[in-house]
């Protein structure tokens, strides 16, 4: 039985590989999901058969209670409610690791809390791979908590400082690795185990509460491989090598997510991982930087109905403000009665665009925006020059000329939207405001842009109807 | 022996690793969410530790860890794969 419960988790293993790989490609997604989840229950139910797993009315009261939850999660989730979906589901796989590890523990002591004596038969690479898992998984649980919260609007998506910020961290951080390594060689110690997984969940709180929501693509995608590598440690714990191949693969597939969302803010990764993720935003508000002056000329619908009437080429540049707004099934109708008309109409998507990786693709996708319409920022970046009308949709931050040659700017380096190339830029926000970065936005003064001013969803419908009048 | 077997899972670990970097540096960025919401539903994998921990002969606190355990580990499970497959039905190419 063994040896067919190990060959099942290696054909498990398999899967999720194929998985993964499907999840490449528009055209294969779906069965790569598919793949995976086939995978997973395998894997579930070949564990049922293992020679430690005799009493059934636990796990199944589990699974019911689990499956029903993650069920109506599924289905109700807007899809503008994603990003926090994901950062909620994320904790959920980080807490399940801190659970594994401390039940792991407390097996080495089945009598305890009647016994109270040590445990004396801890190997080294457990007992690393539990404390490890301890503080990955918890830190995983509350800081994806913390991010959902952020998201959902629960938790202020400011920035929040708070003073000794690094020191305090730094400080709990080796804490745990100190009083880990103690437990590894001494171990026994249930209330020791316990205040590890205690200050892991205080680190998870206090690493995610200063970023703000702009950087939260970052942060779910590194609690993303975070929850990954919890997944690899339980692996070790258990000595599974699937868990260790399933993790590892979650694991580098956040990396390489987190690496893509930092190289669009030009940030680096450790700049990241030492919390500092917040200082670009705080760094510079308004007053430190030098605010070009001049006129901000505005139009209304039924001017810019008349400008769109004889458009060619037209790129519409959405950001969060078309999430926050749900304006993407009004962007939708805008693009067809456009079409219509014989423009040729794409859309620009800039990699930190949104809250999470991804964030407005799948927002558009809703709205049966077809995929092949949307691009990547390197993809459509020298055509700005050749496009007649550029229509930014609540975004501010990653179309502001000032990071290509003002090296004052906070943001100075960030790869931008060239959307300022463009014959006409048209920018519809709800005021002059400032973007997350704090700063102004000196597009809105070049003499090639014109602000169209309201609520996403409004002004472009109003648009829309306009044009449909003409 | 022991630290041989260790020194296995260790192999296998980094080899993993580097299989999920060829896999991933290809995934266009149309679909960055829900591979981040399908991974994370592989992530919940754990649920193989939860299960060996709630399914034990004797009833302990490990058995109610590990039921803790299954609740979260399904949760990731079940929610992940299908609100991947919910956002992945909606994407299409033009007709």
């Amino acid at each position: 039985m063994r040896v067919v419960i190990e060959v099942t988790y290696l054909i498990s293993s398999v899967f999720f590989i194929f998985g993964i790989k499907y999840l490449g490609s528009p055209k294969t997604a779906r069965k790569g999901n598919l793949y995976a989840a086939i995978g997973m229950f395998l894997a579930i139910v070949i564990t049922l058969f293992d020679q430690h797993v005799l009493t059934f009315e636990w796990i199944i009261a589990g699974v019911i209670i689990g499956s029903t939850i993650g069920t109506i999660l599924a289905i109700k989730v807007p899809m503008t409610g994603m990003p926090q979906m994901v950062g909620m589901l994320n904790g959920f796989g980080g807490g399940a690791s801190t659970l594994v590890a401390l039940a792991e523990y407390y097996k080495l002591n089945p009598n305890y809390p009647i016994d109270k004596g040590l445990i004396f038969n801890l190997p080294i690479n457990q007992g690393i791979a539990i404390i490890l898992s301890l503080l990955i998984g918890g830190v995983t649980f509350t800081g994806s908590m913390i991010a959902f919260g952020k998201l959902q609007g629960l938790v202020t998506g400011k920035v929040v400082k708070y003073p000794l910020q690094h020191p305090i961290n730094l400080i709990l951080l080796l804490a745990v690795l100190g009083t880990g390594a103690y437990i590894v060689i001494n171990p026994g110690s249930i209330m020791l185990v316990l205040i590890i997984t205690l200050v892991s969940l205080v680190l998870g709180v206090l690493l995610v509460l200063p970023i703000g929501g702009a950087d939260m693509p970052v942060a779910i995608s590194l609690l993303n491989s975070y929850s990954g590598i919890a997944g690899a440690t339980t692996g070790f714990v258990l000595g599974n090598n699937e868990l260790i191949i399933a993790g590892a693969l979650v694991g580098a597939s956040g990396i390489i997510l987190t690496l893509i969302m930092c190289r669009a803010m030009n940030r680096s990764l450790m700049n990241v991982l030492l919390g500092g993720w917040a200082s670009a935003g705080s760094a510079g508000p308004a007053t430190g930087t030098t605010s070009p002056k001049g006129d901000v000329k505005s139009i209304d619908s039924e001017e810019l109905a008349m400008l769109l009437d004889a458009v060619s080429s037209v790129i519409i540049v959405p950001g969060y403000g078309m999430a926050v707004a749900q304006a993407q099934h009004a962007v939708r109708d805008l693009m067809n009665v456009l079409e219509k008309k014989g423009a040729n109409v794409r859309f620009a998507i800039h990699p930190v665009a949104g809250r999470m990786p991804g964030h407005m693709n799948v927002l558009l996708a809703e709205a049966q925006v077809p995929y092949d319409k949307l691009f990547a920022m390197e993809d459509i970046n020298d055509d700005f020059s050749n496009t007649d009308l550029v229509i930014v949709i609540g975004a501010n931050d990653v179309v502001n000329p000032a990071a290509r040659h003002d090296q004052s700017s906070p943001i100075y380096g960030m790869p931008i939207l060239n959307v300022d190339y463009a014959k006409t830029v048209i920018i519809n926000k709800r005021s002059l405001n400032v973007g997350y970065a704090g700063i102004d936005n000196e597009l809105f003064f070049y003499p090639n842009a014109l602000m169209y001013f309201g609520d996403a969803k409004e002004a472009i419908s109003k648009l829309t109807n306009e044009i449909k009048n003409l | 022996m022991e630290n041989l077997t260790f020194l296995m899972h260790i192999y296998v670990f980094v080899l993993a690793i580097f299989v999920g970097f060829e896999l991933i540096t290809k995934v266009p960025p149309t679909l960055h969410t829900p591979l981040m919401s399908g991974s994370n539903a592989i992530s919940g994998i754990t649920i193989v530790g939860a299960l060996l921990s709630a399914g034990m002969k004797e009833f302990t606190i490990s058995t109610i860890l590990g039921m803790i355990a299954v609740i979260f580990a399904m949760i990731n499970v079940v929610g992940g794969f299908l609100v991947t497959d919910r956002m992945l039905k909606m994407f299409k190419k033009k007709k």
